[in-house]
Order: C-alpha cells, then sequence, then structure tokens
C-alpha cells in the first residue's frame, strides 16, 4: 500500500512547491533549508520530537510566521504564484477560501461564544454567502458529516465534548472546499478511542474530497493512517523523507531508526 | 474664577485644532475610525465626552446649539451638556430642531429631516462594530483594512439563529459607500435609513476610546442584512399617546403597577410641536389646556 487514492490526472504540476524555507529566532533555528513538493491529493506527514522545528514550518506555511528566506510557490487559479510575495490581502483571501488551518486546540480555531451552525457558517460568510437558509443548510449537512447531530447546530461549542469540538473545527474548515489543509496535531489531546473516530473520519473527508494536506504530528500511528509521504525532522532540518511506509518500515537516518523503534507495541 | 477664564467652548485652540484635523479626515474617508488625543472633559465617561470635543471643536459663536438625550431635551445628561456650553462658549442654545445648527445626540436622529446648514454629533460609546465578536483590536483593524466583514454577519446569523429574526435593535451595523463597516452609534435601527443621503454634517465622537467618525452630506448607508431576512427598521406598534403620531419613534411609559402603560414620542420636540400644531393623541389633551392648568 503505497498510495491510498489516486492522484488526480491533471497533477502535472505540484499544488505547493516549498523551496530552501528558514526561519531563524535570533541566532536560533526555527526550521532550515526545508525544500519540498506537495502534489494535488497528497497527504504529506510531518514527524519529530518536540521543538524540531515542525510547528515552525507549518506556521511559516500557513502564513502565520514570516519566514527569513525561501519560497512557498501555491498553484492558485491563476497559476503558481509565491504566497511569501503576495499582499496581505490577498494572502488572507487565499487563507480562507483555498486553504484551511486545524489547529490542536479546537479552542483556538473555533470562537466559543458562537453557535456551532455561526462557526461553521463564517467562512462562507467571510466569503460572501449572505443567504441566511442556504448558510444553514450547508452548516447542518456539514455537521452530519463529521458526526454531529443536527439538533446540536444552536449549541455553543463549550458545551461539546472534546472530540465533538476538534469534528467541528474540521467542518468549520472544510465547507468552503479548499484545497489545501494544514493541521496541526489534530489528534492531540484526544483520547484514544475518540481519535481512532477522528482519524477514519479524516482519511474518509480527505478522500472524498481529493485534499491535499500537511499534517504534523508526533504520532507515527497518524501518519501511518493519513499520509502519503513523510518528512522527518530533528533539530529543524528534515533528515529524511519518503514514502510513508517506506520511512517507516525501512528507516535509514538514525534519528528515524530510533523513533520508529521507540513506539510502544501494546 | 469666571466662566471667561475658560477658552472659547472650554478647550484649547490647540486641541480644537487637533480635533478638526481628525474631523476632516473622517469626512474624507467615511466610516473610518480617526483616532485621536482624547482630554479629559469635566464629566464622566460614558457622558458624552467624545461627541463634546466634537461639538467643541465644530461650534462659533454663531452657532445655535440643542443637545437630545434618547430624543429628549431635558434629561440630565442634555441639560447638563447644553449649560456647559452656554457658560463656556455663551452660544445660544434651542430645544427646536429646525433652529439649531448643530445638535448634539445620545441614541436618537431627530424625526425632523435635517438641512444641509446642519451638523448633527452623535456620542459614541464604543465605536468599533466588530468589538464584542473580536476582542483585539489589532486583529478588527486589520478587518477593517482588508474589508474582511463576514464577522458581522455571524452576529447577525447567531441573532437568527436564537430568536427567529434579526433581534438586534439598536447600534445595527450598517456599511458605508460600500466599504467601511460602521457602528452608528446606539441608535435605535428604526432610525438608520435616516443616516443615508442625508443632508446634514454627521459626525460621531468616542472619548474613552478616543475614535473620530464621520459621515459627509449625502453619503450611501446601508444596513447590512440576509437576502432572506432583510433589514427591518422597527419600532413599537402604536401610535403616540400625547400627540397621535404614527410615524415617530415610541418610548414605553409605565403609568402604574397593574400593567397600564402608554407610548409617547422619545423626540420631544417632535411632540411638542405637533400637539402645538393641535394634533391630539390617545391621553392627549391640547397643549394649550396644560399650560393653562
Amino acid at each position: 500500500m503505497t498510495l491510498m487514492h489516486p492522484l488526480p490526472v491533471a497533477a502535472d504540476s505540484p499544488l505547493l512547491a516549498v523551496r530552501d524555507l528558514t526561519k531563524r529566532y535570533g541566532s536560533r533555528i526555527g526550521c532550515a533549508d526545508v525544500s519540498f513538493d506537495l502534489w494535488p491529493g497528497e497527504v504529506l506527514g510531518i514527524v519529530g520530537e518536540s521543538g524540531s522545528g515542525k510547528s515552525t514550518l507549518l506556521s511559516c506555511l500557513a502564513g502565520h510566521l514570516r519566514p527569513d528566506e525561501g519560497e512557498v510557490i501555491f498553484a492558485t487559479a491563476q497559476g503558481p504564484r509565491d504566497v511569501l510575495q503576495m499582499a496581505e490581502a490577498e494572502r488572507r483571501r487565499l487563507a480562507r477560501s483555498d486553504w484551511a488551518f486545524v489547529h490542536q486546540n479546537p479552542r483556538d480555531g473555533l470562537r466559543m461564544g458562537v453557535t456551532a451552525g455561526g462557526n461553521v457558517g463564517e467562512r462562507l460568510m467571510a466569503v460572501g454567502a449572505r443567504h441566511y437558509g442556504d448558510i444553514r443548510a450547508r452548516a447542518t449537512d456539514w455537521l452530519g458529516r463529521v458526526e454531529i447531530a443536527a439538533e446540536r447546530i444552536d449549541d455553543r461549542p463549550s458545551a461539546f465534548s472534546g472530540g465533538m469540538q476538534q469534528r467541528l473545527q474540521i467542518a468549520r474548515n472544510l465547507v468552503t472546499g479548499p484545497r489545501l489543509v494544514f493541521m496541526d496535531e489534530p489528534t492531540g489531546g484526544l483520547d484514544v478511542s475518540v481519535q481512532a473516530r477522528l482519524l477514519d473520519l479524516l482519511r474518509g473527508l480527505v478522500r472524498e474530497m481529493g485534499l491535499s494536506a500537511i499534517i504534523v504530528t508526533h504520532d507515527l500511528a497518524v501518519v501511518r493512517l493519513l499520509a502519503d509521504r513523510l518528512m522527518v525532522m530533528k533539530s529543524g532540518r528534515v533528515v529524511e523523507q519518503g514514502l510513508t511506509d517506506q520511512v517507516l518500515d525501512d528507516p535509514q537516518h538514525a534519528y528515524t531508526q530510533l523513533l520508529v523503534s521507540s513506539v510502544l507495541q501494546v | 474664577m469666571t466662566d471667561r477664564a475658560y477658552n472659547f467652548a472650554y478647550l484649547d485652540e490647540q486641541t480644537k485644532r487637533m480635533i478638526r484635523r481628525a474631523i476632516l479626515k473622517g469626512v474624507a474617508v467615511p466610516g473610518y475610525q480617526v483616532p485621536f488625543a482624547s482630554r479629559e472633559m469635566p464629566m464622566p465617561y460614558g457622558w458624552g465626552t467624545g461627541g463634546v470635543q466634537v461639538t467643541a471643536a465644530c461650534l462659533t459663536p454663531e452657532d445655535r446649539l440643542k443637545v437630545i438625550d434618547q430624543g429628549a431635551d431635558d434629561t440630565t445628561n442634555a441639560v447638563s451638556i447644553r449649560k456647559f456650553f452656554q457658560r463656556t462658549a455663551d452660544i445660544a442654545t434651542t430645544e427646536a430642531t429646525s433652529e439649531a445648527t448643530l445638535i448634539q445626540t445620545r441614541h436618537r436622529i431627530p424625526e425632523q429631516a435635517l438641512t444641509e446648514d446642519q451638523i448633527l454629533v452623535y456620542q459614541v460609546p464604543i465605536p468599533e462594530p466588530l468589538r464584542f465578536l473580536e476582542p483585539r483590536e489589532t486583529e478588527t483593524r486589520k478587518m477593517h483594512e482588508l474589508e474582511e466583514y463576514g464577522l458581522m454577519h455571524v452576529k447577525l446569523y447567531e441573532d437568527i439563529a436564537r430568536h427567529g429574526h434579526i433581534a438586534t435593535a439598536y447600534a445595527y451595523p450598517v456599511k458605508v459607500e460600500g466599504r467601511y463597516v460602521m457602528d452608528p452609534s446606539p441608535i435605535p435601527k428604526f432610525d438608520n435609513p435616516k443616516l443615508s443621503d442625508s443632508p446634514a454634517l454627521q459626525l460621531f465622537g468616542a472619548g474613552r476610546e478616543q475614535r473620530i467618525y464621520a459621515l459627509p452630506p449625502y453619503t450611501h448607508v446601508v444596513s447590512l442584512d440576509f437576502e432572506d431576512h432583510p433589514f427591518e427598521a422597527s419600532k413599537a406598534p402604536h401610535d403616540c399617546d400625547l400627540c397621535g403620531a404614527s410615524d415617530s419613534y415610541l418610548d414605553e411609559v409605565i403609568t402604574d403597577d397593574r400593567g397600564s402603560r402608554m407610548y409617547v414620542c422619545s423626540d420631544t420636540d417632535h411632540c411638542r410641536s405637533r400637539r402645538a400644531a393641535g394634533f391630539t393623541g390617545r391621553l392627549g389633551t391640547p397643549l394649550a389646556t396644560e399650560a393653562a392648568e
């Protein structure tokens, strides 16, 4: 099992091309010389220990942090563009239409004082939806797709369990049909059975919508299940990358071998 | 110390220049909140310190000032601000909307249509319409800059989801000339249509929040809404009990502890002039009889 789904036929150029991305915090390195291509419909996992620069890398890609060097070229509807050279207005428009960002803590990605329907509807309204009935119908539809009962649409996220909040955050992000999803530890902080359900759901949605995704995690089980390709980071640098199963089954770099061997077997 | 010890209209000339510059910028960019160095005024925040500073910067000795609070000329806030400018600027005052050249208002727009010779100054408690949805000032500024106003509709969405209709009844958000979303100060949404294409200059002053914004004459102002839940200028479904007006904004007055109530025009000048012209409502008596009593 190397590819979990066929790549779209039109994929003759990468969706996201990253070249020599570097972010320094003063004299320290956040991440250095990261280069990779992400193809349409592909899921890329980034693993590494705490402080290895994976979240810094994700923030740089998603435009939350400004990298010091490098290029992030995204295949926009108008052709490939360097995201870092875009005006902020344009980048933020991209971030709320073509991109999505799933935070580790759903409280960072949701508006806790706004109902579930409002949370899902916000992205629709942000791209111009102005018909209440339509917005509500699409919010209801999406709550169903992430297995939240339709009668909870007028409840606030604070009344939801952690797993439901995370699913709501995913619905809110995917409602506008983005092409690229950034996920920062999407299953962190959830108990194991809820994690399994969430992963199942994510895998279904990613396949069904043909999404490309970049998933940052320290959980090798998550990448085994979701990711087509894997990047292993240590001290801000990519030490190994390749197909997920290849990297996990036959790790080459000493650190990757350590990482793979330290997974607990039940 | 005598009242004359103060500069004309209390503020010193440099402060007034600074405020006028902010006003000019506000007029040039309708709906944009211009920061200004708000001064301490001899009144508490929330009593109209922003409006008073804007009024002070606009007043000339020839002006005739009217001050209203919730439409009324005779409430504490209105009376004390009117007295303040009588003492510090020695200007003429009036209660008649048509005679005033400058009207400072809290939470109402006069019923009588304004003219090109008038300035309407609003007292604004919180100038930022996005404040209760997005508490970060840095973020709301960015949203105004980049015209990201989807969040404003989330508030209206929440209203409909909870109440079945847009329940926001005052401080109803508007879009100015298709660009800036603006808080019209806590006027009832009944008054929102009067904001648009008004011949008068409308200035908004927020003292505590240190912001001034403006609507130049004949500015197009649209109240935000949904296609299937259009904006509606609502009022109590009654006529005024004193003057019989059916088209003015009404206050509900509870008259005893057995559920009796009356509805009266919130604009006292409008009500009085109608009664003087002979209109009478359900509980009203002609103005002449009342004066005789």
